[in-house]
């Protein structure tokens, strides 16, 4: 869906470029504050298309100004972030959230740290338990045991 | 002049000592022969040699502007200031890697030398994976990317260097990143090196802790100058924005926080031998990716800057077959590894796993944030973005956790731990904590539960700190002159890790309450035009022509007030460098205690009336300092650290020959 290369050629162009919170321009400003609130909110979970890594929110890119007033419009118009954020991906597909979706296709994405603390947690737990029986050995006999461990080794 | 082909011929010198290295140390190794290591080390300090005199002559061509030198001409300019200037030499892909090489020598070396006490084997084993690291990245300088290539038609200004990058942070903020980098590579020679040798021990944890924490001073510093940078620079009022290039450097951050915690544990009790040695392993291996990452620009980000695709090939390459082989080594010898000492559950050591854990989480969060778009993207095909609230709702609780825990950690005791008794001393630092929190929920407005919960987990772990000192002196349990003495006797070990804590506490502090009540007005003014935020009044006074050494600006005064007292005067800028053809923003800070008020000049405008007016926008980031304050104090704790008797290297060696 997305014409990757055109972007790539186009995201250079605005790399560097001068990057101000473009959203705060008094001149686009819904007149309800607790709208404009709203529409900020959504800003940051979408994603300039064109830009590096930016959201609407920060971008001066042209297409982030537009799509700012997509925003605002919709927001203007009533309708729900849901509705507005749906509108989006129908249009641009999951790439213009900043949040990922918690999909089946996410799942290694949202499930990866947990698993990898269940997995430090089951490792130190079964360490435990294995040791918890074992009587523990002096300093001297442990020194004998590596050294024995040792010229077997060799 | 001579200086380009001269550096040039003393890479090559260096690739060639670096060949030299691993091929004697190597051979040492084999024959046991203390002539060829002590050849393999003079080899080490040559290549150093080498490609300090190569660096040198690229920073030469670079502050004499000689635009015959390909890199010289595309990123420098005869009208920049002399810092940027010298920092242009490490501004380009070529520049970087060669820095990447020096500092890499520059370890070698110094592990080389100072290295006397480790044992034979071990060391010739170290040197000679020092070299093969050495010999990689030098080859891929001189046959893919040497800096110092001539140009047959000089040109008569050069392209000058982005000036996104003229900033005093900026300029020093790579050497200090990548003397994080590649110190790295001194902890992975010495895992490799300890996996050939079949034997890991408390005397490798002593041996590899130095370095450990020298890479993790350094990193700390330049990751928060790179957070200082995008602060000061790109005029958005953030620090941090979970880019795939902060992230980069961010990963061996992690890592090598892991790495320190758990080479405490090898060293104390011989347990975690292994993971110890997977940590080394994987600080390095992250520090490469990232250098991969930002370089290759497979990743799109805000401050990419020096993106060489098809040399991102290669370097993907040096990355695959080195991190491979290691990790295959460690695959193949770590099972082999003794176990080491026995735990119960409530004790220091399930403390520090629990850190190792909570800390494993948070790198892999970060990893698939960064990584995960790449790989769903080339498996189906679809495109998705990973922003800053995956990070949010991952990272973010995970260190909570981690922070929690983290002040009963060093108030446990070995082996068996007392947890009533760690309750017992810190019950005080809780009701503290507690009590900061309720504070802040109660009275800063608007109210925000989860920025006040932040505050209560900073408080918690400066609170923390102080009363792990507290128990340490044992003050107020006896008299005040025997706890001065116990202060003062403190290992400076000891004072590295209340530090270090305190500073983490000292960030968290300034991040919530940063994140939690940053304020934000813009307003298109006229001149004598007013905005306000959070209590203070800003006038625009006036906007004037300034000239810079290499830029044309707009200066605008920006006089503030607070309840009608003057309170400072904001001088923000808007900079147009004619030699990139590129605006850049000069933001003006007003101190007040820790916070800040931010503010940026944004373009000219004309009302319909037929009057100018100028954007001007301006941010409140309460307690920002803290921000900033935090890391460096970490990073002042990882050097007094350093600086303990006990690091010295060789004194584990020789405690250990004489048995007490």
């Amino acid at each position: 869906m997305r014409p990757k290369v055109s972007l790539r050629s186009l995201a250079a162009m605005f790399a560097g470029a001068l990057c101000l919170a473009a959203a705060a321009d008094p001149a686009d400003r819904l007149p309800d504050p607790a709208q404009e609130a709203r529409a900020r909110a959504i800003f940051a979970d979408v994603r300039c298309l064109v830009c590096q890594n930016e959201s609407i929110d920060d971008s001066e890119a042209d297409l982030a100004a537009d799509l700012r007033h997509v925003v605002r419009e919709q927001v203007k118009a009533g309708r729900s972030d849901a509705q507005i954020k749906h509108f989006l991906t129908d249009r641009y597909g999951e790439f213009v959230l900043m949040t990922p979706a918690f999909s089946w296709m996410n799942l290694a994405l949202w499930g990866g740290p947990f698993a990898v603390v269940v997995l430090g947690a089951g490792l130190l737990v079964s360490r435990l338990r294995n040791r918890s029986g074992e009587a523990e050995l002096s300093p001297e006999e442990a020194q004998r045991v590596r050294a024995l461990s040792q010229t077997d080794g060799a | 002049m001579m200086i380009a082909e001269i550096g040039s011929f003393a890479l090559v010198l260096g690739l060639a000592f670096a060949i030299a290295q691993a091929g004697l140390s190597a051979a040492a190794r084999i024959r046991r022969s203390t002539v060829l290591a002590a050849a393999g080390e003079g080899a080490a300090l040559a290549s150093f040699a080498g490609v300090a005199i190569a660096f040198a002559c690229l920073i030469y061509a670079f502050v004499t502007s000689d635009f015959s030198v390909a890199n010289v001409a595309a990123n420098s300019h005869t009208e920049k200031p002399m810092l940027y200037k010298v920092a242009g030499a490490w501004g380009s892909h070529e520049g970087s890697i060669l820095l990447w090489c020096f500092i890499l020598t520059g370890y070698g070396a110094a592990a080389a030398t100072l290295g006397r006490g480790l044992p034979q084997g071990l060391k010739a084993s170290m040197v000679a994976v020092q070299g093969t690291l050495g010999s990689v990245f030098l080859a891929y300088t001189v046959f893919a990317s040497n800096p110092l290539l001539r140009i047959l038609k000089p040109p008569v200004e050069g392209n000058s260097l982005n000036p996104l990058l003229q900033a005093p942070a900026l300029a020093i903020h790579p050497p200090f990143l990548y003397s994080g980098y590649v110190g790295m590579s001194v902890v992975f020679s010495l895992a490799v090196a300890a996996l050939i040798e079949g034997r890991v021990d408390a005397a490798w944890a002593r041996w590899v802790r130095p370095w450990a924490l020298a890479a993790w001073s350094f990193l700390s510093v330049g990751i928060t100058l790179g957070a200082f940078w995008a602060y000061y620079e790109l005029g958005w009022g953030g620090w941090w924005f979970w880019d795939p290039v902060e992230n980069a450097s961010f990963m061996p951050w992690l890592m090598a926080t892991a790495l320190l915690h758990s080479a405490i544990v090898t060293e104390k009790r011989g347990a975690l031998a292994g993971w110890s040695l997977f940590l080394a392993l994987g600080a390095f291996t992250f520090s490469m990716l990232g250098a991969f990452l930002v370089r290759s620009g497979v990743l799109t980000s805000v401050h990419a800057f020096a993106v060489d695709p098809k040399r991102g090939v290669l370097l993907l390459i040096i990355l695959g077959v080195t991190s491979g082989s290691a990790f295959t080594l460690f695959a193949w010898r770590a099972p082999k590894l003794a176990p080491g000492g026995v735990f119960a559950p409530v004790s220091r050591e399930s403390a520090l796993v629990l850190n190792n854990i909570l800390l494993a989480a948070a790198t892999a969060t970060v990893l698939l944030g960064t990584l995960f778009p790449l790989i769903r993207e080339a498996v189906t095909g679809e495109a998705i973005s990973v922003g800053p609230p995956y990070f949010n709702l991952t990272f973010a609780p995970l260190m909570a956790t981690l922070a929690i825990i983290l002040p009963a950690g060093p108030l446990l005791a070995w082996k068996r731990g007392d947890l009533s008794g760690v309750g017992q001393r810190l019950w005080v630092a809780a009701l503290l904590a507690l009590g900061a929190g309720l504070a802040t929920y109660a009275l800063v407005s608007p109210r925000k539960a989860l920025g006040a919960a932040g505050v209560a987990i900073g408080a918690w772990l400066v609170a923390g700190a102080v009363v792990e000192l507290i128990e340490r002196t044992r003050a107020f349990r006896v008299p005040a002159a025997d706890s001065w003495r116990r202060l003062t006797g403190l290992p400076r070990g000891a004072w590295g890790m209340t530090l270090a804590h305190l500073g983490l506490g000292v960030f968290v502090l300034g991040a919530c309450f940063e994140l939690g009540w940053k304020a934000e007005a813009a307003e298109a003014l006229p001149i004598g035009g007013a905005v306000d935020v959070a209590g203070y009044h800003l006038v625009l006074e006036s906007v004037g022509p300034v000239d810079g050494p290499n830029f044309d600006a707009e200066r605008a005064i920006l006089r503030v007030t607070r309840d009608g007292k003057p309170v400072c005067v904001g001088e923000p800028n808007r900079r147009f460098y004619p030699a990139g053809n590129q605006t850049v923003s000069g933001i003006a800070l007003c101190y007040r205690g820790a916070s800040h008020l931010y503010m940026v000049l944004g373009e000219k405008r004309m009302t319909t009336a037929g009057t100018p007016v100028w954007l001007i926008r301006a941010y409140w980031n309460p307690w920002a300092t803290l921000i900033f304050l935090g890391p460096v104090l970490m990073a002042l704790g990882g050097l007094t650290s350093l600086s303990d008797r006990k690091m010295r290297l060789g004194v584990a060696q020789r405690q250990r020959e004489q048995p007490a």
